[in-house]
């Protein structure tokens, strides 16, 4: 079954300041969306509404993931039930190794909630997939016993974003300006690792507004985001109309 | 795993009494000189001892209640049994020790750690310690781990060269009680250049109602040698106070290397009150590893005297309080020649009204030049209701001193749980891995086995901790 996520008129408010406006989205697995906006037009907004942040109020509207509505669950039941957010800034935890933290998350991710708790893999079989996951993403094994985020540069903390993708295997993710803070290098190295994760298994939007990221990543469909709306859609095209005229051609022409 | 029973991952491990029925010998209630020479006289003190057990007794007496710390107003030393004797004398093998004490043992995990990683055993049950061992190659190297009874009997010289001559009696009010009464405990001495490799541990357990516990422990480590000393408590839960006040002195001699390990996890009954001090001479290495998790109020401030040039020292310490505790916690440390070191962290988590203090003082005396000291305290509070402070002592009597104190108070930030639910985690896991994080610092100082079940005590004392 192809797992599909929907937004459906989408209306989201934070600290009584309405963000999001009544916006429509349907990303299914094996696709790669790619949302652009300006600065502050809500892309964070909707990616920590999509996750279940308890800061995001709904006012109206739906998120259904294969047919099933997501908004009475938390946000460790919609991580199991296939959806992944790279944030756009990774929160430090001191003292909790990268290893230990996957270890769990890992296997949290395997208990689809509901009755009995399955086993959980070994943790000979996770090392051997962890390691798998450093190697694709040219990763050293010395990073896994760093504490979560603490001391990371930008690029290192993109990569700890999608290494941990990587290792849980959501069918749906959402990418928070995953490209944003990094080098040239470092740009493409995490753009590569996304590419090796891409494919029919998994859905992808990469949030961003810059399009430079999109050099390296060739989207399906590319959706432009104004003061909280899509106001355009399209494909790989928009973007390239995007670098050459700017948003205020799109906010002209809307 | 046997040493999940010593920490536990079920708190109500703890909580199980056996009859006294059985017991050698009960004294009266309450304290008295005639108590205090029956101790002496029970243990065949030389006059000495007596002696010096009833000038404590006058001093304590004599002694006002300290007026700052914790509450110390329900302490009532007339409802107190000062002495509790449970077996004959400190068995060598787990056969002879009497069944119903071998038991609980049992049920704590101990021989069975034993078995597996430790170098040696002292188990104390109320006043006197029922067994003990010491693995025989260890022995053989002349290193001696005893009671103090025995330490006294087949070792005067050095017992008396070195006992109570780091806490006189005449230091606080409990130290001046636990002179008076003490009994059980361990003594400890590694010759020079003799490393022991692996932990020698004592556990202390209190079992019967309003026992108080006093035990004694002196610990030297001559030039050049190496040991670890662990000791672990529980008792059963009671609604009377027991009272726990232990007196703990350390030598570490040229180039020694003393590490101390507690994990403190009474009943929420017990007053932990215990003073506890290290003399560190030149090139020596001492370390307080302090976990206070259970009694109702401890007050304990491990201290390090750094008397020899390059002498290190090292306090790391957890304080959890929850309902109803307050764990009034810290350091000391003394420097007292030049070119020494010392460093100091401090993590707290106070829950549903628990209060943590960490009290802490640095001294640098004159003429101890090139001084560095590093402190660290970071508080962390899980609720509204809880509370946490610091008093922070500094006194610093040279300018080459360089001094570095640093204090945090931290809340867990809705940010960080859900980052961790986006992983799948649940909202308990996320909390409990943050907990278990920002205490990293401490359980990562433990060996394995006692780090794990440690996290686990803890996540068992948080059970709830979301609202
Ligand atoms: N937690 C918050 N509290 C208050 N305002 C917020 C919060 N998060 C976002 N906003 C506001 O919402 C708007 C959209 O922000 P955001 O979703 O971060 O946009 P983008 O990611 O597109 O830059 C901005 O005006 C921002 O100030
Ligand atoms: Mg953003």
């Amino acid at each position: 079954m192809t797992s599909y996520l929907q937004i459906q008129d989408l209306h989201v408010s934070v600290e009584g300041k309405q963000i999001l406006k009544g916006l429509d989205l349907n990303i299914q697995q094996g696709e790669i969306h790619a949302l652009m906006g300006p600065n502050g037009s809500g892309k964070s907004t909707l990616a920590n509404t999509l996750m279940g942040h308890p800061r995001y109020m709904i006012e109206k509207g739906n998120i259904l993931l294969n047919g099933e509505s997501l908004l009475d669950l938390s946000a460790d039941k919609r991580a199991r039930k296939g959806l992944f957010l790279a944030f756009q800034y990774p929160v430090t935890v001191s003292g909790l190794s990268v290893s230990s933290f996957l270890r769990n998350a890992y296997n949290a991710v395997r208990q689809n909630g509901q009755g009995e708790k399955k086993k959980p893999p070994s943790y000979l079989e996770f090392k051997r997939v962890l390691n798998e996951k450093l190697k694709l993403l040219e990763m050293d094994e010395t990073f896994i016993n760093r504490y979560l985020n603490e001391g990371f540069s930008g690029g290192e903390k993109k990569r700890a974003e999608i290494l941990q993708l990587a290792m849980l295997k959501p069918s749906i993710a959402i990418l928070d300006e995953t490209d944003s803070g990094l080098d040239i290098d470092a740009l493409r190295v995490v753009a590569d690792g996304i590419n090796k994760l891409a494919g029919k298994e998994l859905g992808i939007a990469i949030i961003t507004h810059y399009q430079r990221i999109l050099r390296y990543i060739q989207p399906h469909h590319v959706h432009v985001m104004v003061d909280g709306r899509i106001v355009r859609s399209g494909g790989s095209e928009l973007a390239r109309d995007l670098e050459e005229k700017g948003y205020g051609w799109i906010k002209e022409n809307k | 795993m046997a040493i999940r029973e010593i920490l536990s991952d079920d708190s109500s491990k703890y909580d199980f009494k056996d009859s006294t029925d059985t017991y050698v010998y009960r004294g009266k209630k309450g304290l008295s000189i005639e108590i205090v020479e029956e101790i002496s006289r029970r243990k065949n003190e030389p006059e000495w001892l007596t002696k010096f057990r009833l000038q404590s007794y006058a001093h304590f007496l004599k002694r006002p209640m300290p007026n700052w710390g914790g509450n110390l107003s329900r302490v009532d030393f007339d409802e107190i049994y000062y002495y509790a004797k449970p077996s004959d004398k400190a068995e060598k093998t787990w056969e002879e020790v009497p069944e119903n004490i071998r038991n609980t043992f049992d049920r704590l995990g101990i021989p069975e750690a034993e078995k597996k990683f430790l170098a040696g055993v002292g188990a104390q049950y109320e006043s006197e310690v029922v067994y003990h061992s010491l693995a025989k190659d260890l022995e053989e190297k002349g290193v001696l781990f005893l009671d103090p009874d025995t330490a006294l009997r087949e070792h005067p010289d050095i017992f008396r060269k070195y006992f109570a001559t780091i806490i006189p009696p005449e230091d606080n009010k409990f130290a001046a009680l636990n002179s008076a009464v003490f009994s059980g405990g361990s003594f400890i001495y590694v010759p020079k250049g003799v490393k022991v490799e692996m932990p020698l541990q004592a556990y202390f357990r209190i079992n019967a109602q309003n026992i108080g516990q006093f035990e004694r422990t002196l610990i030297i480590a001559d030039e050049g040698s190496e040991v670890h000393y662990i000791e672990g408590c529980t008792a059963p839960v009671y609604s009377s106070e027991s009272l726990h006040s232990a007196v703990v002195e350390l030598i570490a001699m040229k180039g020694a290397h003393l590490r101390y390990t507690t994990i403190q996890n009474w009943s929420k009954d017990v007053y932990n009150l215990v003073t506890k001090r290290a003399y560190a001479y030149e090139n020596a290495n001492v370390e307080w590893i302090d976990a206070n998790i259970g009694s109702s109020l401890t007050m304990k401030y491990p201290s390090i005297y750094l008397l020899g040039r390059g002498a290190k020292a090292e306090t790391i310490s957890v304080a959890y309080a929850g309902r109803g505790q307050h764990q009034d916690a810290g350091a000391k440390m003394v420097h007292l020649a030049p070119d020494t070191t010392s460093r100091i962290t401090s993590k707290s988590v106070s829950k549903d009204g628990g209060r943590t203090s960490y009290r802490g003082q640095l001294h640098v005396g004159k003429g101890a030049s090139n001084v560095k000291s590093y402190v660290r305290c970071d508080a962390l509070l899980l609720d509204e209701e809880s509370k946490t402070d610091t008093y922070p002592y500094i006194e610093v009597g040279e300018d080459s001193a360089t001094i570095t104190h640093e204090a945090t108070v931290g809340k867990i930030g809705e940010d960080q749980i859900f980052y961790l639910m986006s992983r799948g985690l649940t909202e308990v896991d996320a909390f409990n891995m943050i907990v278990m994080g920002f205490l990293e610092p401490f359980t990562k100082e433990l060996p394995m086995v006692y780090a794990v079940e440690m996290n686990r005590l803890l996540q068992l004392e948080m059970e709830g901790a979301i609202g």
